[in-house]
């Protein structure tokens, strides 16, 4: 195992990795061109400080699991293979959660069970399954990171939205002045409650497919014309 | 010294001798076929020990940074259902403030033989030496056993009067046990506060439980009617104040009947007989 790492590390090449780790930002997002992980980015989102330790979090978990997974996947028996993926990412999950509550206790009771279901989350899953079974620690890595970090990108976004508009601050500090406290500002409370997540995911899809055409898929079927119209 | 050379010797022999064997092992392991029998399960024993190393180091290695932030948001707690937290301020110094006691919860009287720094209600609600089961037709707040004694937290003034009582209060929502803090005025009867410090309520709807604007309709609400029962309660709807007994009426969570029913029966339960009622009582005299 150890000499795989140091072949790879011998043909190292940051630009060979770089479409790994950049990839994932935009052009291959995992919540809005995979439409992954969507159930936390509703959840969290209400507010930019846990929507950012909630990244964190996640980022470095995906970021971990891809390279143990890679480390040891040529040794990986394929009948047990997911239920090895699971327990390290399950494992590291725990960890996480451990140090969350460690340090950062109030964000920790905030986010409550979210964490936990990091172990849940398609994307771990997905990377583990579709990149680091497949490929070396390294690039198993950067594709990790990268995925953390368009997840996070994402959070972050509509956390700012969710925050700012709906309740006038963002990480807590005023910038709206609120209505209730003497300001101009009246909040828009569906913002706090988690279809707006949706809302804003839909509008983020939407324009980054107008920004990028290439992302928008194929209609699986269409409309035909209907009896005695001109198609 | 001979027998030292002979020691050290024997052992980087023998550590020789093991990791030799460790080798071998690994090797064997690594040459056979993925999917055959002895691998799988050696892969499986292996991940599953290395994981459970990770976990558990991490798990004893915090335990101790874990436990003070937990005693630390205790204190928050009390300091909030008191109105005396702020952003900022130093919680060990304002807690100072309050006074320690346990209490009997079946006589009231304070239990001087119980040390309050160490004494911890939860975990004693949980032995069965230090907790009695209740029947079903007492167990109006659902937590089925009740500790013995009960910790008190007493705020007193710089000349050393009361000013206020927190007693931690628990009970069954819709999904979970809420453990709070109720915080009453000097006549053992007006409330200050209420607050919920560990409940697994429903977000957005039984969750609001914790919602600062809910929690401020608590205060200056009244828990005894002129008999001393318990009727403090959560109402359908918003009360109007002007309404006949308003003041013994908090309006209840929107869509959360179940967890504001527990919210009642929680009320009902510690404040009555089998909860603080005996200790109130003596406390407070005929001031009721």
């Amino acid at each position: 195992m150890s000499d795989e790492i140091q072949a790879v590390e011998e043909e190292f090449d940051f630009e060979k990795v770089k479409p790994v780790l950049v990839e994932p930002l935009v052009d291959n997002n995992p919540i809005i061109l995979q439409v992954l992980g969507i159930c936390s980015a509703l959840a969290v989102t209400s507010q930019l400080s846990t929507a950012l330790i909630m990244s964190i979090a996640l980022t470095s978990v995906v970021t971990a699991s891809n390279t143990a997974i890679a480390v040891i996947r040529n040794h990986i028996p394929a009948s047990i293979r997911i239920i090895v993926q699971m327990t390290i990412i399950a494992s590291l999950v725990i960890v996480v959660d451990q140090i969350l509550k460690a340090v950062a206790y109030d964000i920790s009771k905030q986010l409550s069970v979210f964490v936990g279901l990091i172990i849940t989350n398609c994307i771990v899953m997905g990377r583990a399954e579709a990149f680091a079974m497949q490929n070396p620690p390294l690039a198993s890595f950067f594709d990790g990171l990268g995925n953390g970090l368009g997840y996070s990108l994402i959070l972050i976004a509509v956390a700012v939205v969710r925050e700012l508009f709906g309740s006038g601050s963002l990480l807590g500090v005023e910038i709206l002045p609120l209505v209730k406290n003497g300001g101009w500002y009246e909040p828009n409370g569906l913002l706090l409650l988690p279809p707006s997540a949706f809302f804003i995911i839909g509008l983020l899809i939407w324009a980054v497919r107008t920004w990028k055409p290439k992302q928008v898929e194929a209609p699986d079927f269409r409309i035909l014309p209907a009896h005695g119209e001109v198609a | 010294m001979p027998e030292n050379t002979q020691t050290s010797a024997g052992f980087s022999e023998t550590w020789q001798q093991w990791k030799a064997r460790a080798k071998d092992y690994f090797d064997k392991i690594r040459a056979l076929p993925n999917d055959s029998f002895e691998k799988t399960l050696a892969v499986a024993f292996w991940v599953c020990l290395a994981c459970a190393v990770v976990v558990s180091f991490a798990a004893v290695a915090l335990r101790p940074l874990q436990e003070a932030n937990k005693a630390a948001d205790m204190k928050r707690n009390i300091l909030e259902v008191v109105g005396l937290w702020e952003e900022g301020i130093d919680v060990d110094e304002a807690f100072k403030r309050f006074e320690i006691k346990v209490v009997d919860l079946a006589t009231g009287e304070f239990a001087e033989d119980v040390d309050p720094e160490t004494y911890d209600m939860r975990q004693a609600a949980k032995d069965p030496n230090l907790s009695e089961p209740l029947p079903r037709e007492r167990d109006i707040a659902q937590i089925k056993r009740r500790p013995k004694y009960a910790t008190v937290y007493l705020l007193k003034d710089e000349d050393g009067r009361l000013e206020a009582i927190v007693l931690p209060v628990s009970g069954y929502g819709l999904w979970s046990t809420m453990y709070g803090f109720l915080a009453l005025e000097p006549d053992c009867n007006t409330v200050i506060g209420i607050n919920f410090y560990d409940q697994g309520e429903t977000p957005g709807l039984g969750g609001e439980v914790v919602n600062p604007d809910w929690r401020a309709l608590w205060r200056g609400k009244k828990v005894y009617d002129e008999n001393g029962t318990p009727v403090l309660r959560l109402v359908k709807g918003s009360v109007d104040p002007k309404q006949a007994g308003a003041e013994y009426m908090v309006d209840g969570l929107a869509g959360a009947t179940l967890t504001s029913n527990g919210v009642s029966n929680l009320i009902r339960f510690w404040l009555g007989e089998d909860g603080y009622k005996p200790f109130l009582d003596k406390f407070c005299g005929g001031a009721r």
